[in-house]
């Protein structure tokens, strides 16, 4: 975590015999706090392990190397945070380094966009030649189909957070609308992919009408609030309403999706066969992994899209100020429910291509984590920008998927190390961090999509802050 | 009636616990303006210390009696827990108090993740049962063939909430500290204007709020007997909903609440569906913020241009 790395503040002008050994001193002085602090909270959850014994009764273990050396770290980093002088603010000019960036990052944006999406269109058949189709299978499922699956999920809560400033923390439930609606009309009623994909989004859509109706006029952080209500209990009703989606055990064997009719089955009437291929279940997972592509796309360009139309300039001025909004004329509500409706038709479509890629859902799949996984793709990638979110989905889901093939660390580590607990962990860091660091994400973009003449630079610049 | 009475005695029982979180819900806010979402993550976290603070001190050190043991390793726990509570709020909140509304919550969200997950890391995924203290049941009445008890665990928290309350009535509305923590609650600026030390007033705030957390913590390991590192996130919506029920902001609101809340979900459990009782306090957290959003004894919200 950042902690402020200034030499104390002097009122009179430091005696000129030692200043050094008086720095070194008050340094020491810091560093001793910071390591007195990190013994106090590390001292009884990291210097004893439960564990229950055979009796099931707790008996605990010593860990108390480990709280030495986080004592020891916390010391040395307070004490080199403390010696190296903070940068002189007047050396360089970091607002205007800053824009300069900033221009760089604009002009190179299309480039970066068109490297990405060739590099997500060639991904799977590049993946396939390098690697045959056996050891593809995975990349291209668990690695491409699920950071599509979340790059959609993170545009279309962009659309809430990013562009209307709506802080919507159950997003999840709409994706469990979309899942569930699938899995039940296919299961029950034997409807293809096809027809239940826009059916899942309209019933998602529909229910964030419902549900954002009531509460849209709330502000932030109440909204946020009850939006994580309504999340939780949409899960706690797919848990108990085990009639309709047998409760905690979920819904299995949803039929896989079809190639416009043609199943991806071993049989003569199968994909393979038809187009006289040997039969594969890689043809199956790079056709959904083109589906969920096209989901992306479409929902990033139609974002794009709204955003130079009326509503997506009402969404960006709502943002900014909701009362300046409701001064000159806008309909604040409708804005808003627009904006709520598109996110939770989104959110439903991606469920749906989720349940089609899992072929199982659960009500275990979409809780409150599942959400501030979504909204930390939102908020590190920068709220509002497109770009940013493509690339947290890419490194917090890529990542998440990476720690599971960190297997080999147990024999440095030890035995029972498992790398994916710490997936939350710094997640949860990370959205520490970047609020303190840079609060609109690491690719801010709050410059409004239409504007009439030039913009001042002042402007973002310090919008960028989160100063204004 | 029997069951009506039983269902009294334990929703008292739970809601002391509730109302004992909600007050660090409610202060923060009052005081800031931040719904503070690691709250709840803080009062797991001192229920983890408080049961390692107490097997070591059993187990390690061979404290024989067991009442010693309860009273250090919960005042241990307190201390500990605001030691982590004013951590929270230097690392994670204090930077942000004039960046955007909505940065703040953010980053709560991202500490409550990050404390439930080092739990979970640090002790394991698995629910711990903690020693079970204090069994002695009272009968209280008998009829219809049901026996209407009182234990000795009840009675327990229902004392340590209230003494706990009443000092800590007494510090806000009799110490400076406590003036200068209303006074900032009412205007920071101006509190500040008038020599107040606000930085160190909110850290006040949030070491209360975190001790306050640990007695529920401890008082919440002994009635339910097992703790998990993700039971931080429900029994923190609840408080939560109780400081909203009763106003947030609004100190006799919080406890007011969190009986309430404790009530409801105990009766709604009883009669109506015990797989539903979490939809019980969402719905009610989702109804208040909606048609009542100052609650019970709240000063109404105006939102100022």
């Amino acid at each position: 975590m950042s902690k402020r790395c200034e030499p104390p503040a002097t009122f009179a002008p430091a005696p000129e015999a030692s200043p050094l050994r008086d720095r070194l001193r008050s340094a020491l002085i810091g560093a001793a706090k910071a390591a007195g602090v990190a013994l106090g909270l590390a001292f009884p959850l990291l210097a004893y392990r439960t564990e229950t014994d055979f009796s099931n009764a707790l008996v605990l273990q010593e860990r108390w190397a480990a709280v030495a050396a986080i004592a020891l770290a916390a010391f040395v980093v307070r004490l080199i945070c403390l010696l190296i002088p903070g940068r002189t603010k007047a050396a360089s000019s970091p607002r205007r380094r800053r824009a300069e960036f900033a221009a760089i990052v604009a002009r190179s944006r299309r480039l970066i966009s068109a490297a990405g999406l060739a590099s997500l269109i060639a991904f799977p058949l590049v993946v396939l030649v390098l690697l045959g189709p056996a050891r593809s299978l995975k990349w291209i499922d668990s690695y491409g189909i699920q950071i599509l699956i979340y790059m959609t999920l993170g545009w279309g809560l962009n659309i809430v957070v990013g562009l209307a400033g709506l802080l919507d923390l159950g997003y999840v439930a709409f994706y469990a609308v979309g899942a569930y609606s699938y899995a039940l009309l296919s299961t029950n009623f034997g409807w293809s992919f096809w027809a239940s994909l826009p059916i899942a989004g309209l019933l998602a859509a529909l229910w964030g009408v419902a549900l954002g109706f009531p509460v849209l006029r709330l502000r932030g952080d109440y909204l946020a609030i009850v939006t994580l209500a309504f999340g939780e209990i949409i899960r706690i009703v797919l848990t108990n309403w085990t009639d309709l989606t047998n409760g905690e055990a979920g819904v299995s064997s949803i039929p896989r999706v079809s190639f416009f009719g043609l199943p991806f089955i071993a049989g003569p009437e199968g994909f393979a066969a038809h187009f006289g291929l040997a039969y594969s279940p890689i043809y199956r997972v790079i056709f959904l992994f083109y589906l969920a592509l096209a989901l992306a796309l479409l929902t990033n360009f139609v974002t794009l899209r709204l955003r130079r139309m009326p509503l997506g300039r009402a969404w960006e001025a709502l943002r900014e100020d909701e009362i300046a909004c409701r001064s000159l004329g806008i309909n604040t509500v409708a804005v808003k429910l627009a904006a709520f409706a598109l996110g939770a038709l989104v959110g439903g479509l991606a469920g749906a291509v989720f349940a089609a890629r899992q072929g199982f859902v659960s009500p275990s799949s979409f809780t409150f984590i599942e959400s501030a996984t979504i909204l930390a793709i939102v908020v590190l990638g920068g709220a509002g920008s497109q770009l940013g979110v493509a690339l947290a989905a890419l490194f917090i889901i890529g990542g998440s998927e990476l720690l599971r093939e960190l297997d080999w660390l147990q024999h440095i580590v030890g035995e029972g190390f498992d790398p994916t607990q710490y997936r939350m962990l710094i997640i949860g860091f990370a959205l520490i961090v970047i609020m303190n660091w840079k609060p609109r994400g690491l690719i801010a973009n709050r410059t409004p999509s239409v504007f009439l003449a030039e913009p001042r630079l002042a402007a973002p610049a310090l919008a960028e802050e989160g100063r204004v | 009636m029997e069951i009506f009475l039983q269902q009294l005695i334990n929703g008292v029982t739970l809601g002391s616990i509730y109302g004992l979180i909600a007050i660090g819900y409610t202060m923060v806010f009052g005081i800031i303006g931040m719904v503070n979402f690691a709250h709840g993550d803080i009062f797991m976290l001192s229920t983890f210390i408080a049961l390692i603070l107490f097997l070591a001190l059993t187990q390690i050190l061979g404290v024989s009696s067991v009442a010693l043991s309860f009273v250090l390793a919960m005042v241990a726990a307190m201390a500990l827990t605001s030691l982590w509570s004013y951590m929270l709020e230097r690392l994670a909140y204090r930077r942000l108090r004039k960046s955007f509304r909505l940065a703040p919550l953010i980053s709560a969200i991202g500490a409550s993740i990050f404390l439930s997950n080092l739990v979970y890391v640090l002790q394991g995924p698995r629910n711990r049962p903690a020693p079970s203290l204090f069994d002695a049941v009272i009968k209280v009445t008998h009829g219809g063939g049901y026996d209407v008890t009182l234990s000795a665990k009840q009675i327990l928290i229902v004392l340590v909430t209230a003494l706990l309350l009443a000092a800590f009535w007494v510090v806000v509305q009799k110490t400076p500290l406590g003036r200068a923590q209303r006074a900032c609650a009412q205007d920071m600026r101006m509190a500040a204007l008038l020599g107040i030390d606000v930085d160190r007033t909110i850290s006040f705030t949030f070491v209360i709020g975190g001790a306050l957390a640990a007695v529920a913590g401890v008082l919440y390991i002994l009635y339910y007997g097992v703790v998990n590192s993700g039971d931080g996130f429900i029994p923190g919506v609840k408080a939560f909903t109780a400081a909203v029920l009763g106003g947030i902001g609004s100190l006799p609101g919080a406890v007011v609440g969190g009986l309430l809340i404790g009530l409801i979900e105990t009766f709604w459990a009883a009669y109506i569906s015990s797989d539903y009782k979490d939809v019980a306090a969402f719905s009610i957290l989702a109804a208040t913020l909606v048609f009542m959003p100052s609650g019970l004894f709240g000063r109404p919200d105006v939102e100022k241009v």
